[in-house]
């Protein structure tokens, strides 16, 4: 348990946050790995996790009739999956592993719930989730933009 | 006999093209074609200068200059994509093929204030030919720069320009190189997600870096953007601008920005002078 609470506020995404938080934090955190090529969850299924990669690879996809499309990667440092803070709870895109992967994982029901308990807690991890948010809703518009076409 | 001020003297017509020849061809992407131009004389240039390339008979556009300044044997080399009229003659030509070339023009990369700093290379796209003789440069000196790194974003892996080169420098241990594709399929294994993304990945100190960035306007805003963001000054970025042009030479106009003509003033500005003229909507 110590280990966890270490590697937890030892996450970039946790930077700065007080050991009161990071300690209740790690309480719902585990350690988890993804060999290369395994889902780490799939498009429709309950986001009752979210994850905070260590080291590795992982794609965030969408399966089209006959290919499957890659929206974005993330690596290590950086977080899988925010469906779990927005109801119904569902993921929106397939993950998988795109190499051996490691990361510490969050029960989204009992850290919702430390969130619904305290809500400077929940604030906290608010201030360091909208960030990413807005930068990935940027990403997606420059996407969008599709800068690199012919009429760019 | 003694020149004087009435002895007619033959200048060379700025606005006349000297003449080369296709020496090679080489097909990079679907519509993006490298040329090799062989030149009568020996031709000097500076990293991030253009040439105006002129298909004889269809027109003339301004092509950047994307080989090495240090090996002029190589011969005088562009990377075109075929976008219209112009381009598409230019790209199409074939060895042994007569092509007119005016230049070299415009202020390129200054690569000497980046001695002693690390030194960050944003491409997006057909941005990377412009930069490549940067690259070439900065390699050639590396013990004189900090951190390097190399970011690179295409629109799909398809899209990658000067791959071959990409593997041979990402070989480098001494070159921190980024690559990444706004969307792929499964066959891809490397990084997905529009350029910016990769400036917060990259390891180098954004006090003391110059950032060289080039590639469609939208996308240049917005690295300068992420660049900023990690803390680089605008006074350490710099942007090379392309604008419909057709003298090359500071007479016509036509490229004009503001108060600044990209042909002669650029086409690379710091990004203090360029941010105010960009943020004019209507030029
Ligand atoms: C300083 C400078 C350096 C340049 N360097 C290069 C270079 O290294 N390689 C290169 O291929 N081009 C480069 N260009 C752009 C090149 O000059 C134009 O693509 C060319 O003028 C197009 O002429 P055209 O007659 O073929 O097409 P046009 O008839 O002028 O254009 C046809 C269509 O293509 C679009 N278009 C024009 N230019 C581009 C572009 N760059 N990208 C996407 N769409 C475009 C137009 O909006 C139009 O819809 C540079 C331009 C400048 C100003
Ligand atoms: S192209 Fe004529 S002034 Fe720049």
């Amino acid at each position: 348990m110590e280990g966890l609470e270490r590697i937890v506020k030892e996450h970039p995404f946790f930077a700065g946050m007080k050991d009161e938080y990071t300690n209740l934090i790690a309480g719902c955190a585990k350690n988890v790995r993804f060999e290369a090529g395994q889902f780490v969850f799939h498009e429709g299924e309950p986001a009752d996790q979210f994850y905070l990669l260590r080291s590795g690879r992982v794609a965030l996809q969408i399966s089209a009739p006959e290919r499957v499309l890659t929206i974005q990667t993330v690596g290590e440092s950086e977080i899988v999956g925010a469906s779990w803070l927005v109801p119904p709870y569902r993921w929106g895109m397939d993950a998988k592993a795109l190499e051996l992967t490691r990361a510490i994982s969050m029960d989204a029901a009992c850290l919702r719930g430390k969130c619904e308990d305290d809500h400077s807690l929940g604030y906290e991890l608010m201030k360091r989730f909208m960030p990413i948010l807005i930068q990935r809703l940027q990403a997606s518009r420059l996407q969008i933009l599709d800068v690199y076409g012919a009429h760019s | 006999m003694a020149l004087t001020a009435e002895t007619p003297r033959i200048v060379a017509d700025p606005m006349v093209p000297r003449v080369g020849r296709i020496r090679k061809r080489v097909r990079e992407l679907s519509d993006v074609w490298t040329l090799t131009v062989e030149m009568d004389e020996p031709f000097a240039f500076a990293p991030g200068q253009f040439n105006m390339l002129t298909a004889f008979g269809v027109g003339e556009a301004a092509i950047s200059i994307s080989g090495d300044p240090a090996r002029p044997g190589e011969g005088l080399i562009h990377t075109i994509r075929d976008v219209g009229p112009v381009s598409h003659a230019l790209s199409h030509l074939e060895p042994g093929d007569y092509i007119g070339v005016r230049g070299p023009y415009g202020a390129g990369w200054p690569v000497e204030v980046a001695e002693h700093c690390d030194v960050v290379i944003l491409a997006g796209g057909l941005g990377l030919a412009p930069l490549r003789p940067l690259i070439y440069e900065v390699l050639s000196g590396r013990k004189k720069y900090g951190k390097v790194a190399l970011l690179f974003g295409a629109r799909t892996p398809t899209d990658l320009l000067f791959r071959p080169e990409l593997e041979q420098w990402r070989r480098r241990l001494d070159v921190d190189i980024h690559v990444t594709v706004d969307t792929s399929t499964e066959d891809w294994y490397g990084n997905v997600g529009v350029v910016t993304t990769l400036v917060p990945r990259a390891a180098f100190d954004p006090q003391h870096t110059i950032a060289y960035v080039c590639g469609p306007e939208i996308m240049m805003r917005f690295g300068a953007a992420a660049l900023r963001d990690k803390g680089v000054p605008d006074e350490a970025m710099y942007l090379s601008m392309e604008r419909n042009m057709k003298c090359g030479i500071g007479l016509c106009g036509h490229c004009q920005i503001g108060t600044v003509f990209v042909c002669r003033d650029g086409p690379v500005f710091r990004n203090d002078k360029l941010r105010p003229l960009m943020s004019v909507k209507e030029l």
